[in-house]
């Protein structure tokens, strides 16, 4: 079956794959930029006020004056910082959550239309880098990312650095055993760790969708995102009322930019994942196409972070391995018992 | 061809950020270049096509790594070099000559390159984590589960050592602590 398919798509060229990175970055980079906007647009709309709202119409031009502020400001580096290692750090965050962005199937696959010239006929894959363990690389590289926060604390000869990066350590090493135990039970009912298999599994519709199959490991896979992406409830590293910024405190101009596009690309990795893993990916919904509809359920995603942030408090950090130790991971461990057996039945 | 320009790549800068491992006095840049080797280590996995081995390469090492930093933060200042007491110089002979006897035996290993054969090959049609599964369920179910049982007996032991007080929360219950510890002070 899997050879007579191969045999049917077009060969993935290099050219193919160079556009799908550009596109990648190209589209990722402007919509994390837009997604500070959005940010505040949602938060003031839930606060009552009316946000960004002088800089071009509706405040629409808002991005374009941070990104002129955020270029132009002065580079500061401490006097008595690790001079290498800070300049490093805010670089690994911004490329780790592209190099994810990698592996992650966002479109179907499409052939770019001949009377377009130069690249007329060129094959585009859904995936960068399809290697066959996607999952697992897209959340191996996400960790990895935290090594930006972690450097950038502890390099920066800053109290409060040190203690944002002392939360870093904390907060991956306590969602980290959620994120995989609770994707393992969808990956057993799947029987591929490829994100493709993931969304071939789940085309039957509407109810053919893995949320309906494994409601538990979707609940516990949206907290531990959260964590991952440093999002409140868990916004524990840069928590702006107890640790004046945290890892961030001494960054500015681009340097202190970087961080965040990296934090608004991996919001979208998340928000991709939940989409194609449980929520049907790109396949068709009765008469909505593919791309059309899964554009909207990451959209939605995305939405649904900034409204929790605009409804819940920030935790302790104790707190946080609390529920993480002693509630989701076992609650994990359960929802992959009963998976197991169900199947074995 | 790519192969082997990436393979030369991965060598080069692992064996570099090892030697930054070893022989870097600061901290900061020992851990990172550890952290940033076993990283490069997973390319090694990529190359030779074990996809899964790479992934988890990745995501064990970075934890790992991760942790030890936890730990460093705790006993050292990140921004100033670490002092070396000097150890003896006998050590420093007995360890140089031991590196370099390992350095013959693996420059001279492909001589007996021929004699190796792969005893269980790859099965034919199974992805990289079913393989690794097959084996690992099969042939080596005894050291898997003696590992298995190892790690339970080192989680339990530091569940032992470190729970002492765990009925008590350390954040709400402050002043009830801080008592209790100053008068433990007292009494030794």
């Amino acid at each position: 079956m899997e050879i007579v398919n191969l045999a049917v798509l077009p060969e993935v060229t290099s050219a193919g794959v160079a556009i799908k990175a550009i596109i990648i970055l190209a589209i990722i980079s402007a919509v994390a930029g837009f997604g500070t906007f959005i940010e505040r647009k949602v938060l003031a709309f839930m606060q009552r006020r009316l946000g960004p709202m002088h800089v071009g119409p509706y405040g629409l031009l808002q991005i374009a004056a941070d990104g002129i502020k955020l270029f132009t400001k002065e580079d500061i580096v401490p006097q008595n910082a690790n001079k290498l290692i800070f300049k490093i750090a805010p670089s690994i965050t911004a490329a780790t959550a592209f190099i994810a962005l990698a592996a992650v199937p966002v479109f179907p696959d499409f052939t770019i239309p001949e009377w377009i010239p130069l690249l007329g006929g060129v094959f585009v894959p859904s995936i960068a880098a399809d290697v066959n363990v996607g999952i697992l690389f897209i959340l191996g590289m996400m960790a990895a990312g935290l090594y930006g926060p972690l450097l950038a604390g502890m390099a920066q000869a800053n109290k409060w650095g040190i203690i944002g990066s002392a939360r870093t350590a904390v907060q991956f090493l306590s969602y980290e055993v959620v994120t995989g135990l609770s994707m393992l039970a969808p990956i057993m009912l799947v029987g591929s760790l490829s994100l493709v298999d993931f969304n071939n599994y789940q085309d039957g519709g509407f109810t053919s969708w893995m949320i309906w199959q494994q409601p538990v490991a979707f609940v516990l896979f949206l907290i531990a995102g959260f964590a991952e992406t440093n999002r409140t409830p868990f916004d524990l590293l840069e928590h702006e009322a107890e640790i004046i910024s945290g890892f961030a405190t001494e960054y500015s101009g681009m340097r202190w930019g970087m961080f965040f596009i990296g934090e608004y690309a991996n919001m979208i990795t998340i928000s991709v994942i939940l989409a194609v893993v449980f929520m049907g990916g790109y396949n068709d919904l009765g008469f909505m196409a593919g791309w059309f509809i899964v554009v909207f359920k990451i959209a939605f995603f995305f939405f649904l972070m900034l409204w929790v942030r605009a409804s819940w408090p920030h935790i302790r950090p104790d707190q946080l391995m609390w529920l993480s130790w002693k509630i989701l991971m076992p609650v994990a461990v359960v929802n992959i018992v009963i998976t197991g057996i169900v199947m074995m039945i | 061809m790519y192969e082997q320009i990436a393979f030369y790549l991965f060598s080069v800068l692992t064996i570099g950020l090892f030697l930054v491992t070893v022989l870097s006095k600061n901290l900061l840049y020992s851990m990172t270049a550890l952290a940033a080797g076993m990283v490069m280590i997973s390319g090694f996995f990529f190359l030779l096509g074990a996809d899964f081995l790479g992934v988890v390469q990745l995501i064990v090492y970075v934890g790992a790594v991760m942790a030890l930093y936890a730990f460093a933060m705790m006993f050292f200042d990140a921004t100033r070099d670490v002092k070396e007491k000097n150890p003896n110089g006998a050590w420093i002979f007995l360890l140089g000559g031991m590196v370099a006897l390992m350095m013959v035996l693996i420059f001279s290993a492909p001589i007996f390159s021929e004699n190796i054969q792969a005893i269980y090959p790859s099965i034919a049609g199974a992805t990289n984590p079913q393989s690794v599964g097959l084996v690992l369920f099969t042939k080596y179910l005894v050291p898997f589960e003696v590992a298995a049982v190892m790690l339970l007996v080192a989680m339990i032991s530091g569940i032992i050592l470190a729970g002492k007080k765990m009925d008590q929360s350390l954040t709400t219950e402050d002043d009830v602590l801080n008592t209790e510890i100053i008068t433990e002070e007292d009494d030794k």
